[in-house]
């Protein structure tokens, strides 16, 4: 009698793909899709998309509205805001800084939380105890307090901000990975591989951190939305990226002085970017939880 | 039990401790403290004398066990804009923070518990889709967004509301202190519900994930099979039990509401806490920023202490389990 192929192969390499694996075509998640790869695409090809140029404006054209209203103009399509720059433009401009900021700081966040919750879950001891107190001490700190006082003291630049960001939300990642590789490390494969003789950094790097790359992903996709509007309220504040960068944070701050005598299209248009986006992402961190990680979704 | 409390606080006081260090070592491991200590554009002498005064210039271990005695003084420095100590500063604001915070958590509990309760009863059903819309929602709209919205809306073109302050209307004070806030329902009703709005979807979540699990019992089905019809057994058995951990998450989201609303008072200019921290940072008065984030630290570590403790004394199975 012959064995089953599949009988014999090793957990380990088979969970890498298996979660991609179970993902049928026609069950993709098509709205937040087709969001997030308009916002990717005007952020990769702004230069040529955006009609003016997002930071020059011109004085003489301040406050025009939008090319439907009475006053408007199809030169500027979403019209214009105090300095006289062209409103869809610095839109588009604004996508690429939420687009890199956003997904640099949660790469970042995750290289950061996932090896540290790996070590800190498989080491144990003072090491698990040191990480840990400190997770939980960063998580006390309230993340947009935290990260406004880091602004204050390294000064707003948009890498400075990816930084921040990263030191503000890896804790999140530490956390629940740590928490699944203690459950990790009392299985089989994990044993066996401690019987072969591999060593404890092999066991790492070959054993668990396949097995948490899954929830890693989807707690990426769930933290992209929060790191967009952290991003965003910092601009806002004046302590994110700074002017004249045309980040959407900051246009809604700009847009508060006109808010005032009713000039909306500088409040509705850059709000509403940003909450597609971070719509976008929920849904997609929604859909991938259940798809990869059964067991996230009580998450 | 007493060996758990013990446990508790010294785990507390482990994370203070760890609090004070972070705060203290970013300080110092990106540049000089002295030029955040001191008002731009002062002379080098002056950065000298600060250096002086703060004892800048001794070794790290005795500047951080002087920082650690002046905290334990309540000594949060002294404001360059204001020319007050930050403390002093930070409680008379307090008061105000209290009253947004606990209006918008009357807002989010108001909207979340009985959407949460719909829900739950019509799993799968319209209510409940529409609810996992409104939490997505909720969870996606920046709340200053909404605060701006609901500006352009109410202040601008209906003229209803206004738009910034807090009026003096109420006088409000903490029992047994002299933290004390002032407010005007006109004025409060559009930043508390910016506030409430994102805690409001997180309140319908558990409050759904609760009630489901409740509904599930061996209890409740007891009191369907006696008879009982479907209103009692939901609003009677199935909501008191249900209603425990979303009234526990409501009390740490009310620290939290008092420590994130920073955004939501900038827009509002509401005379809280977090628009102290805006001034803080618009003003460059370092000092305080750092008084706004080791007390926001602080008060979350202290209401965490409590309410395990609360916890451990009301159901054994904690205090026995760990």
């Amino acid at each position: 009698m012959s064995i089953p192929a599949d009988v014999i192969r090793l957990p380990a390499r088979e969970s890498r793909l298996a979660g991609i694996r179970r993902i049928r075509v026609g069950e993709y998640p098509v709205i937040p899709i087709l969001i997030l790869a308009v916002i990717a695409f005007l952020a990769v090809f702004a230069n040529q998309l955006a009609p003016h140029d997002p930071e020059v404006g011109i004085l003489s054209a301040r406050f025009h509205p939008p090319f439907w209203q009475a006053g408007g103009s199809t030169e500027y399509l979403l019209g214009t805001d105090q300095l006289g720059r062209d409103v869809l433009s610095r839109l588009i401009f604004g996508a690429r800084i939420s687009m890199v900021v956003g997904f640099t700081a949660v790469i970042f966040a995750g290289f950061v939380g996932t090896v540290l919750g790996i070590v800190s879950g498989y080491l144990g001891g003072w090491v698990d105890q040191l990480v840990m107190r400190l997770t939980d001490t960063w998580l006390a700190l309230p993340a947009l307090t935290f990260a406004i006082f880091l602004a204050a003291i390294v000064g707003p630049s948009m890498w400075n901000i990816v930084i921040i960001l990263g030191a503000v939300y890896w804790t999140r990642y530490a956390r629940v990975i740590r928490g699944e590789v203690l459950s990790l490390k009392e299985r089989e494969f994990v044993r066996l591989a401690i019987v072969a003789g591999c060593s404890k950094w092999t066991i790492m790097r070959r054993h668990i951190l396949p097995n948490v790359v899954n929830t890693a992903i989807v707690l990426g996709t769930l933290m992209l939305g929060v790191v967009i509007v952290a991003e965003a309220s910092l601009s806002f504040l004046g302590v994110g990226v700074p002017p004249p960068e045309p980040a959407w944070g900051l246009m809604l701050a700009d847009g508060k002085e006109g808010l005032m005598v009713g000039y909306w299209w500088l409040t509705v248009f850059p709000g509403g970017c940003i909450m597609l986006m971070v719509l976008a992402a929920n849904l997609l961190g929604d859909w991938l939880r259940v798809k990869l990680d059964p067991q996230l979704r009580q998450l | 039990m007493k060996r758990f409390i013990a446990r508790r606080v010294g785990y507390a006081l482990l994370s203070l401790f760890l609090l004070s260090l972070t705060i203290f070592f970013f300080v110092r491991v990106t540049g000089d403290p002295a030029a955040l200590l001191v008002e731009p554009g002062a002379s080098p002498g002056d950065i000298a004398a600060i250096h002086h005064q703060f004892g800048l210039d001794r070794p790290l271990l005795v500047q951080y066990w002087l920082f650690l005695v002046a905290l334990f003084h309540g000594d949060l420095g002294q404001s360059f804009y204001y020319q007050v100590p930050v403390m002093g500063l930070y409680l008379s604001r307090l008061g105000n923070s209290l009253i947004l915070a606990s209006v918008a958590m009357l807002f989010s509990l108001a909207i979340g518990i009985p959407a949460g309760i719909l829900a739950s009863v019509q799993v799968g059903r319209f209510w409940d889709q529409f609810g996992k819309l409104f939490t997505l929602l909720g969870l996606s709209m920046p709340s200053f967004w909404i605060g701006l919205l609901m500006i352009l809306l109410f202040s601008v073109y209906l003229g209803w509301l206004p738009s910034s302050g807090a009026g003096s209307g109420w006088q409000l004070c903490l029992p047994f202190t002299s933290i004390c806030g002032s407010g005007e329902p006109t004025h409060i009703i559009m930043p508390a519900f910016a506030l409430g709005w994102y805690f409001a979807a997180a309140h319908m979540r558990l409050t759904r994930s609760s009630m489901l699990e409740v509904l599930g019992s061996e209890y409740i089905k007891l009191a369907r099979i006696k008879g009982l019809p479907q209103i009692l057994v939901i609003a009677k058995h199935a909501f008191k039990n249900a209603l425990i951990p979303v009234l526990t998450l409501a009390g740490i989201n009310l620290v939290l509401m008092v420590n994130v609303a920073v955004v939501v008072e900038t827009v509002f200019a509401w005379p809280g806490i977090g628009r102290l921290l805006y001034e803080g940072i618009t003003f460059r008065d370092f000092p305080i920023v750092q008084g706004v984030v080791i007390m926001g630290g602080a008060m979350i570590v202290i209401v965490n202490l409590l309410i395990d403790i609360v916890y451990a004394v009301i159901d054994p199975r904690i205090r026995l389990g760990n």
